[in-house]
């Protein structure tokens, strides 16, 4: 698994920060690119960045100088992949670096990889964050079917009570379940776990 | 143009007074008044279209170009592997999934509610995406397979075995060609193949080929939202109303001498199977049957006792040979693309 592994710049999360790390003569392109690169918003979920959804999977700096960066579908006819190509590229080239965007399919993307700090802007944008560590348990042997309804312990992002009911398990991005709150009665979106 | 600055209310007003009391001239037949008139460069006011491009296309879905979907993705044929049995395996995953998509996709705006109409729709888009990703292996593995392009072309191979291919070039099993029925005739289509197509891809997922392994991967994800879409509406119509408990048991006659297909061996699939990069279909028949007793177990209903729907001279969906549904789904699908096949889009 190829994971972005630059913990130079780990620290380096929002815009104003990275104005600020860019003036830093020591750092270097890839360190640049990748400071630039993970403040991207996602299309779809602006209050993400790609850095926290987990698209953002590498960026590599080759022989020749160019800057590669690898993102990964969310699902696999995620209509987004395009939008995301052309706002790294602009976004790198507006501070001078000349970009590539590859696609790496594997290992495919996981709610997982969503990072805490997304997590927690997803909550606060009224979008039930997916649980954590449930996408990534094995299964040995087939997936089994599931015909009753799946329990999940979502809480209502608006008022916080847990008695929530699934409306659907398909809503309007593919990345997301629809559920209602029975006590203040509120539809909401939950980034269901994959 | 002067049209785009027309007041819309005096518009109206002029053109409810035309009729019948003035000739009919450029101006004044509003029936034949184009309704958005087409921007002109020429203008020296410019028009309202302008600037709605600059900066950022990205946001706009019309601005965005097709992307290759394995942009950057390492296709490289696995040693010893026959790139073109490769490909031929990748197109017929990949018709499957198309055309399951198309079909489902026609339900858009006439589900039974709108939870269903987005489920369904959903439902397509991974199983388009699927299909994108499938082509273009298929492609890069044997271009031979791509139908030939007027010169200049811009459509990509993924879009031109797609849209470009008559319905004899299709490799699809016949279930996903066939009509939609009622809503009960499309759960059972959906949950016969997407527990057919879970168990290919559960084992694809080690296939030689990383492209079709990690298509694999991230379909057995989808897959499982699929089939359990599929399972719990056929328990709920089996468990519904006398009704739809009707509908489900019909529905589930009409559509099971289609089911056997989904495990016929095909030559593609023993020879991709044989080279370590695709699944024989058969080899999930056992799996598949028991899931799916489980699910008309808990529905209390009874595996249907029909027999399979015959292959014409020994050819089925796999070798090109489908019903005439397939004909008509390629009309209504690739008219657009065929129409034009130096559009930009």
């Amino acid at each position: 698994m190829t994971t972005p592994r630059l913990t130079a710049v780990e620290v380096v999360g929002h815009r104003g920060e990275v104005a600020d790390y860019l003036d830093r003569e020591s750092s270097t392109l890839r360190e640049r690119a990748y400071a630039v690169a993970r403040t991207v918003t996602d299309p779809e979920l602006p209050m993400l960045t790609l850095g926290d959804l987990g698209v953002l999977r590498d960026v590599e700096v080759t022989d020749d100088g160019e800057v590669v960066l690898a993102i990964t579908p969310t699902y696999s006819g995620c209509p987004a992949m395009a939008a995301m190509r052309d706002d790294l590229v602009r976004s790198l080239g507006e501070v001078g670096i000349k970009a590539r965007v590859r696609v790496q399919l594997s290992p495919a993307w996981s709610t997982d990889w969503i990072s805490e700090r997304g997590r927690t802007a997803l909550a606060e944008a009224g979008i039930s964050p997916p649980r954590h560590g449930v996408a990534t348990t094995r299964h040995t042997g087939p997936v089994p079917i599931t015909l009753g309804v799946t329990r999940r312990s979502v809480t209502c992002p608006q008022c916080g009570s847990a008695a929530t009911e699934l409306t659907s398990e398909f809503g309007p991005t593919s990345c997301k379940a629809l559920y209602r709150c029975t006590d203040c009665l509120e539809p909401f979106e939950h980034v269901k776990e994959i | 143009m002067t049209d785009l600055h027309r007041d819309p209310e005096s518009s109206e007003e002029s053109a409810r007074s035309s009729v019948g009391n003035l000739p009919k001239t450029a101006s004044t037949d509003v029936a034949h008044q184009p309704t958005h008139p087409a921007p002109n460069p020429a203008e020296a006011h410019g028009s309202v279209y302008d600037g709605l491009l600059e900066g950022d296309a990205a946001h706009w879905a019309f601005g965005t170009d097709f992307e290759d979907p394995l942009a950057g993705v390492d296709t490289t044929i696995p040693e010893g592997v026959d790139a073109r049995a490769l490909a031929a395996y990748s197109l017929a995953l990949a018709d499957d999934a198309l055309i399951a998509s198309h079909r489902l996709a026609q339900w858009t705006s006439n589900a039974p509610d709108l939870e269903d109409d987005i489920a369904l729709a959903n439902i397509a888009l991974d199983l388009l995406g699927q299909a994108r990703l499938l082509l273009a292996r298929a492609a890069a593995a044997d271009p031979s397979l791509v139908p030939a392009l007027p010169e200049g072309s811009p459509v990509p191979p993924e879009d031109a075995l797609a849209f470009f291919r008559g319905d004899q070039e299709f490799r699809n099993v016949r279930l996903v060609e066939t009509g939609n029925g009622d809503f009960a005739v499309t759960i059972v289509k959906a949950l016969l193949f997407a527990c057919a197509r879970m168990a290919v891809l559960e084992r694809l997922v080690d296939s030689r080929d990383t492209v079709l392994a990690a298509v694999a991967a991230k379909g057995v994800k989808e897959l499982t939202y699929h089939r359990d879409y599929a399972g719990r509406w056929f328990l709920t119509l089996a468990q519904g109303t006398e009704e739809s408990r009707r509908r489900l048991e019909a529905a589930l006659r009409q559509v099971w001498p289609l089911y056997p297909e989904l495990f016929d061996t095909h030559e593609a699939e023993r020879v991709a199977a044989e080279q370590g990069v695709g699944v024989d279909p058969a080899t999930t028949r056992d799996e598949v049957d028991a899931v799916l007793d489980q699910v008309f177990a808990v529905s209390g209903v009874e595996r249907p006792e029909v027999g399979r729907m015959a292959a014409v001279a020994g050819r089925t969906g796999r070798d090109g040979m489908h019903t005439e549904a397939l004909s008509h789904l390629l009309a209504e699908m690739q008219s657009v693309a065929r129409a034009h096949p130096a559009g930009q889009w």
